[in-house]
């Protein structure tokens, strides 16, 4: 066996490996959060609680209605989606004209009254759900485990955050999108229903929320707190990237959580602030993000 | 300085007092400390200190988001630390209770100028996530460290001897320290709030580059009153640590600087007794 630095090498990649897993995690949240932010210029607070309602609403077509995985990889983030939508016609769309902190201060009501009736009705112990047969097991690569399903969420979440970048960069949605986003009341003059773009934003991004918490489901357990602490992190993923482009959202959100997987094999104590701490410096050097404009 | 009257601010805030309502204030903190110190021999001593502590900690916050118009998701990191470093020093170090405070305080005062000359840097919806994250890094900052004892918190605070002398083991006395130091802590925010500081403070949050151009160095503001509000909130953390014997990661996880936030906009923002009218509708429920 060779050993680099002094770490062995399964726990190096294992560990670099689970890096991977939740920088896919604040990569497909993060990223969500940058496209509701830019359309509707608010910070999405209940990002995190949708992000467990789309495990529970996995677990919950499962057990209710027997549909298996690969059918609420789809219709989870549907339900949520829609969801999301209600939530944005029916509350969320009577701030626009508001500053943007009251509809932080609303999203984050929304995300307490989410975990709580969750908690009510779950409490906190967490659901099992179980890898779908198709992924079970594991490849042996040599040096490492790879376990199957692991290494679907990585290819999954990749495929996503891409086919929404070139959604949003390359097609005529993506540029009315764009568009609003830059300047809604002209794109209003052009014929185009902006009030319900913003709501399909809404709906999109939330949907993704709901995807990556479909994908969470089977790694970590099904739990009401599960996307708590989770959104906080990713807040400061979205301060360290900035939340001027995609692309940008993306990349930050995957190589934080290399970074954070190499922490803890060099440093474990530091692995949980490592993020903070970059924000920090970031914030020190560059306040707009790395790949912000600035304000 | 600021010529010519205050326009009357949209949004959050308050017209700019005259004398008829700093004789209303006055009348209505005289009542409010009357009812206050009958209270405790009617009602149970410990419930009116928790109000009393969440009180300060609301005006504080208030402070910071009312009149300097930063809305800081981060306040439980302050209000947390003063708490560990208070049962810290008076359980560890057998320090008595004033000077146990004082140090909480002042470990608040010195993470609020680190924190918030960060924080500034960035505005609006940034600053909240900012805040917020430092916030989540003292937490993890107190389930690791050794003197905090992770999730256990550091039980069975002394509440000492107040000066050496006067036990505060008995709830009233200890009531009567906890209420002195709130209003005190409450007479400073009020002070603060209606001094010419406040009011350069009120045309910041208002209008940031008319202040700007009419000579304001508007960020020592913006941090001189985080660095207030986070000490403040520090001085309601390190009293909470006595009145409970306790300091606890509840006090410096994020949901507690949700709680403040919850506590203070039912009653209003920008408004003096706003936060404390929040306070008892929330802590009583």
């Amino acid at each position: 066996m060779f050993e680099l630095l002094g770490i062995p090498p399964q726990a190096l990649f294992g560990q670099l490996l689970l890096g991977l897993i939740n920088g896919s995690f604040y990569a497909l949240l993060s990223l969500g959060l940058a496209v509701i932010f830019g359309l509707l210029n608010i910070i999405n607070f209940a990002h995190g609680a949708l992000y467990m309602m789309g495990a529970f609403v996995a677990w919950m077509l499962l057990n209710y209605l027997g549909i298996g995985y690969w059918p609420a990889l789809i219709l989870a983030p549907l339900a949520v989606g829609i969801f999301g939508m209600v939530i944005e016609r029916l509350m969320i769309a009577r701030l626009y004209h508001l500053d943007h902190l009251y509809g932080l201060l609303l999203t984050f009501g929304l995300a307490l009254i989410i975990q709580g009736l969750f908690r009510n009705e779950y409490g906190i112990s967490g659901l099992p759900y179980q890898i779908p047969t198709q992924l079970a097991g594991g490849q042996n690569l040599g040096f490492m485990f790879l376990p199957n399903y692991r290494a679907w969420v990585v290819v999954a979440s990749l495929l996503v955050c891409f086919g929404t970048w070139f959604m949003i960069e390359k097609t005529r949605l993506g540029a009315l999108l764009r568009a609003a986003t830059e300047n809604p009341a002209l794109v209003g003059a052009f014929g185009i229903n902006v009030p319900r773009l913003i709501t399909l934003t809404y709906g999109f991004g939330v949907a993704l929320a709901a995807f990556a918490g479909v994908l969470a489901a089977p790694i970590y357990s099904v739990n009401p707190n599960m996307g708590a602490d989770l959104i906080i992190v990713v807040f400061a993923v979205v301060v360290i990237g900035g939340m001027g482009s995609i692309l940008g959202s993306i990349v930050t959100g995957f190589g934080l959580g290399l970074v954070e997987g190499l922490t803890r094999v060099f440093y474990p104590e530091g692995s949980a602030v490592v993020i903070f701490v970059i924000m920090a410096i970031v914030l020190l050097v560059k306040p707009a993000g790395l790949f912000g404009r600035a304000a | 300085m600021v010529t010519g009257p205050e326009t009357a601010p949209a949004g959050i805030g308050v017209p700019v007092t005259a004398t008829g309502a700093a004789r209303l204030h006055l009348a209505i903190f005289a009542v409010a400390l009357a009812l206050a110190l009958a209270a405790p021999f009617f009602l149970y001593p410990v419930f009116l200190m928790k109000v009393l502590c969440f009180a300060l900690f609301a005006s504080a916050f208030n402070l910071l988001l009312g009149y300097g118009g930063l809305l800081s998701f981060g306040h439980a990191a302050y209000f947390g630390s003063a708490s560990y470093v208070a049962a810290h020093a008076a359980k560890v170090w057998g320090l008595t209770p004033e000077l146990a405070i004082l140090l909480g305080t002042g470990a608040a005062a010195v993470l609020g100028v680190v924190f918030g000359a960060l924080a500034i840097r960035r505005q609006g919806i940034y600053f909240a996530m900012v805040t917020l994250a430092f916030a989540q890094m003292v937490y993890f900052f107190s389930l690791q460290a050794p003197f905090t004892g992770g999730e256990d918190g550091i039980q069975s605070v002394p509440r000492g001897r107040l000066f050496g002398m006067i036990s505060l083991g008995p709830d009233i006395n200890l009531y009567f320290f906890v209420l002195a130091i709130v209003v005190g802590g409450l007479l400073l925010i009020y002070r603060i709030i209606h001094s010419p500081f406040g009011q350069v403070l009120k045309a910041i949050r208002d209008n940031e580059p008319r202040a700007v151009s009419l000579g304001y160095r508007a960020n020592r503001y913006k941090l001189a009153v985080f660095v207030m509000s986070a000490t403040l909130a520090g001085l309601a953390g390190a009293t909470k640590a006595l009145v409970f014997q306790l300091a606890s990661l509840t006090d410096v996880y994020w949901t507690m600087s949700g709680e403040v936030v919850l506590i203070t906009l039912p009653g209003g923002t920008g408004t003096v007794f706003g936060p404390i009218v929040g306070v008892a509708i929330v802590v009583t429920m």
